[in-house]
C-alpha cells in the first residue's frame, strides 16, 4: 500500500476516528475532572468481551449486546471508582493500571469463558470458528450501498465504517462540548484546580468525579466497540496497556486542555502508527519490517517525552489550564 | 505434599528475592524522585540484556557477567537521572508519570530493536538438576539461592551502617528534614539511582536466570509486582521493601500450595498480586507496618 492509495487515508480516517472517541474519554476523565486513569484500556475491553460473548454464546442481537457492553463498562467504572477516587494522583495512577492488568489477565486466563488467549475467534471452545460482527458488517454493506448511488465505485465497506465513526466523534465532541460549557463543566475543572474549594462551596466533590470517570468509561466502550467491529477478531493481547498511554499521547499532542484539538491528535497519532511503514529509507531500512513495529512504539515513547518535557500544552494547547505543573 | 511445600518455599524464597532486592531501590527512588518510576521493570530488561551479551558475545562467566550489567544498568539509572528526570524535577505527578512511561516503551523497545523479540536463555545447563531430597534446584535457582545469602544482608547492613545508607534512608524519608541536617541531597540523590539500578540488574539478571528462557517484556512482567512490594513495605521504606518483598515472593508461591485449600490455580497469581495492590492502596497507602501520615 503506498502512501498515495486512498484505501490507506481511509484506514487513517476510521483508526483517527476510533482514537478521538477513545482521547475523548481521557479528556474528561483527565483533563476535566484530573484524575489520571492508566487503565483506560479496560473499558474498551470490558466492553468489547461483553458484547462478543452476548453475540456469539447467546445469540443476543447486536444492538442490545453493545447496549449491555457499554453498561458492563459503566459498571467496571462505578467499582473501580468508588474505593480508588479518594487516593493520590499517583497512586490513583497505579490502582488504574493495575485494574486495567487484572482485566486483562483475567481474559487471558478464563478460556471457557473468553476464549483465553486465541481471543474472541475462541469463544465456542477450541476448533469452532467465533464471530460476533456479521450484523455490523451487513449494516456497513447497506451503507455501502446507499453510498454507492453517490460515489460510485468508491464506497465500500471501509469508506462507510469511516462515515459511521466520524459521525460519532462529531457528534459526541459536540455533545461533551457542550457539557465543558455547562456549569456541569465548570465545576469539573474547578475540581480539577482545587478540590477543597469546591467542597467549601458545597459540592459534592466525589459525586462529581465519579461521574466524569463513567462518561469517560462509556466513551471508553464506545471505542472499544468500534474497533472490535474493525479489525473482526481481538484478543486479550489487544488491550495492553500501551493503548491508555496512545491515548494520552493524543491528548498531549493535540493540546492538553482543548476539546477541538483531539481530532487534531488523533490524526496526528494515526499518521504516526500508521506512517511507519513507509520509513523504510536508509539508514532506517537497514531496521527489518517486523522490527519496525517496535520502532513505532519508541516513536510513541520518544514523543510522550519530548512533548512532556518541552510543550506540555500541546501542539494547539493552553498553558494557563495547565494541570500538569501540580 | 511436604515436598511441595519445601519447595514452593524455595521458589518463594528465590523470588522474593528479586522483589526484595529490586523493591529497596524503586522504594527509595519513590521516596527521593516522590515519583512512580514505571520505567523501573525496564531496567532489569536491560540488564538482562546487557548480561545476556557478555555471557554469550564475550564468552563471560554468570558472575562476571552479572556484575557487568549491574555497572551498566547504573550508570544507565544515573545517566537517565540526570540527563531527564532531574531537569524535569518539579513537574508534578503526572507529567512525570507520563514521562518515565515513555522512557519505559523507549528503552523496551530498543531492546525489542536491537535484540530481536525472540525467546532467549543464560548459557547454563538448564536441564541440570541438583536433587537435595527435598527440594530439587536447577543451576539457575541455586545462583539464585547464593545471591539471597551473600547479597541481601549486604545491602540491609550497607542501609543501616554506613554514612551513605543512613543518608539514603533520611533523604527518602524526608527530603528537607535530610537537607537541613547537612545531606548533600543532590550527591546521595544520584547514589540513589547508581544503586536501584545496580540492584534492579542484579533482580534482572536472577529473573532471566530462574525463569529460564525470557524476552524483552521481562522487566515490564514484574513491574507491578515490584510496586506491590513498594507499597507493601511503606513507599520510600528500605527495610520495608526488603520484608515486603520476600513476603510477598512467599505469599504467591505458597497460595498455589495444594495444602491450602488445595491451592490458588497458578494462573491466577499476578491477579491475586494486582488485586493486593489495589487494596494496599485504598486502605493501607503508607504500608502494613507504616505509621499513618502525609506522604
Amino acid at each position: 500500500m503506498d502512501i498515495f492509495n486512498p484505501a490507506f487515508w481511509i484506514f487513517i480516517a476510521i483508526l483517527a476516528g476510533i482514537y478521538t472517541i477513545l482521547s475523548l474519554g481521557l479528556y474528561v476523565q483527565f483533563s476535566l475532572a484530573g484524575l489520571p486513569n492508566f487503565g483506560h484500556v479496560a473499558f474498551m475491553a470490558v466492553a468489547s468481551y461483553t458484547m462478543a460473548i452476548l453475540v456469539v454464546r447467546y445469540s443476543v442481537s447486536l444492538p442490545v449486546a453493545s447496549a449491555l457492553g457499554v453498561a458492563a463498562a459503566i459498571g467496571l467504572g462505578l467499582v473501580m471508582g468508588i474505593p480508588s477516587l479518594r487516593l493520590r494522583a499517583d497512586y490513583l495512577a497505579i490502582a488504574t493500571v493495575a485494574g486495567g492488568e487484572i482485566v486483562r489477565y483475567l481474559a487471558m486466563n478464563f478460556p471457557e469463558f473468553t476464549g483465553g488467549p486465541l481471543g474472541s475467534i475462541g469463544l465456542q471452545g477450541p476448533g469452532q470458528i467465533a464471530s460476533y460482527n456479521a450484523e455490523w458488517q451487513s449494516l456497513l454493506d447497506r451503507i455501502a450501498a446507499a453510498l454507492s448511488a453517490i460515489v460510485g465505485a468508491a464506497a465500500t465497506r471501509d469508506l462507510a465504517m469511516a462515515m459511521l465513526v466520524w459521525s460519532v466523534a462529531v457528534l459526541l465532541l459536540f455533545l461533551f462540548w457542550q457539557l465543558e460549557r455547562s456549569p456541569w463543566g465548570r465545576v469539573l475543572k474547578a475540581i480539577r484546580e482545587d478540590e477543597t474549594a469546591v467542597t467549601a462551596v458545597g459540592k459534592n466533590v466525589f459525586a462529581f468525579k465519579l461521574q466524569a470517570l463513567v462518561l469517560g468509561a462509556a466513551l471508553g466502550a464506545v471505542a472499544g466497540l468500534l474497533l472490535a467491529w474493525q479489525i473482526g477478531v481481538f484478543s486479550p493481547d489487544d488491550y495492553q496497556p500501551t493503548l491508555t498511554f496512545y491515548a494520552y499521547l493524543i491528548l498531549i499532542l493535540g493540546g492538553m486542555n482543548r476539546l477541538w484539538a483531539i481530532p487534531v491528535g488523533a490524526v496526528a497519532f494515526s499518521l504516526l502508527y500508521s506512517g511507519t511503514r513507509f520509513l523504510n529509507f536508509f539508514p532506517l531500512s537497514l531496521i527489518d519490517s517486523g522490527s519496525r513495529a517496535f520502532l513505532r512504539l519508541f516513536l510513541v515513547g520518544l514523543l510522550l517525552v519530548l512533548f512532556m518535557a518541552l510543550r506540555p500544552q500541546g501542539m494547539l494547547g493552553n498553558r494557563r489550564e495547565l494541570l500538569l505543573e501540580k | 505434599m511436604m515436598q511441595q511445600l519445601a519447595q514452593l518455599t524455595l521458589n518463594g524464597l528465590i523470588t522474593g528475592t528479586i522483589l526484595a532486592l529490586t523493591g529497596v531501590g524503586a522504594s527509595l527512588v519513590f521516596g527521593i524522585q516522590r515519583v512512580p518510576n514505571f520505567a523501573h521493570g525496564e531496567y532489569l530488561t536491560f540488564a538482562a540484556y546487557a548480561g545476556l551479551l557478555l555471557n554469550l558475545a564475550f564468552g563471560q562467566n554468570l558472575v562476571v557477567a552479572t556484575i557487568g550489567a549491574m555497572c551498566a544498568t547504573a550508570l544507565l539509572a544515573v545517566g537517565i537521572h540526570f540527563c531527564l528526570l532531574r531537569p524535569l524535577r518539579g513537574r508534578g505527578l503526572v507529567a512525570m508519570s507520563l514521562i518515565t512511561v515513555g522512557l519505559a516503551l523507549m528503552l523496551r523497545d530498543v531492546v525489542f530493536i536491537v535484540a530481536g523479540p525472540q525467546v532467549r536463555e543464560f548459557g547454563i545447563d538448564q536441564t541440570a538438576v541438583f536433587d537435595l531430597g527435598l527440594v530439587r534446584i536447577s543451576p539457575g535457582q541455586a545462583v539464585a539461592i547464593a545471591i539471597t545469602i551473600v547479597i541481601t544482608p549486604a545491602v540491609a547492613l550497607f542501609l543501616s551502617r554506613t554514612p551513605a545508607g543512613k543518608a539514603m534512608r533520611a533523604v527518602a524519608d524526608n527530603r528537607d528534614l535530610a537537607a537541613i541536617s547537612g545531606i548533600d541531597v543532590d550527591r546521595i540523590g544520584a547514589y540513589v539511582w547508581l544503586l536501584a539500578g545496580a540492584l534492579a540488574a542484579l533482580g534482572g539478571v536472577m529473573f532471566a536466570v530462574v525463569q529460564g528462557i525470557f524476552d524483552p517484556n521481562l522487566g515490564f512482567q514484574v513491574l507491578f509486582l515490584i510496586f506491590t512490594a513498594v507499597v507493601l513495605g511503606g513507599i520510600g521504606s528500605a527495610y520495608g521493601a526488603l520484608a515486603a518483598g520476600i513476603v510477598l515472593g512467599l505469599a504467591m508461591e505458597l497460595s498455589t500450595w495444594s495444602g491450602f485449600a488445595g491451592g490458588l490455580d497458578a494462573r491466577f497469581k499476578p491477579v491475586l498480586a494486582f488485586a493486593a495492590l489495589i487494596l494496599l492502596l485504598l486502605y493501607r497507602p503508607q504500608g502494613l507496618f507504616g505509621k499513618a501520615r502525609v506522604l
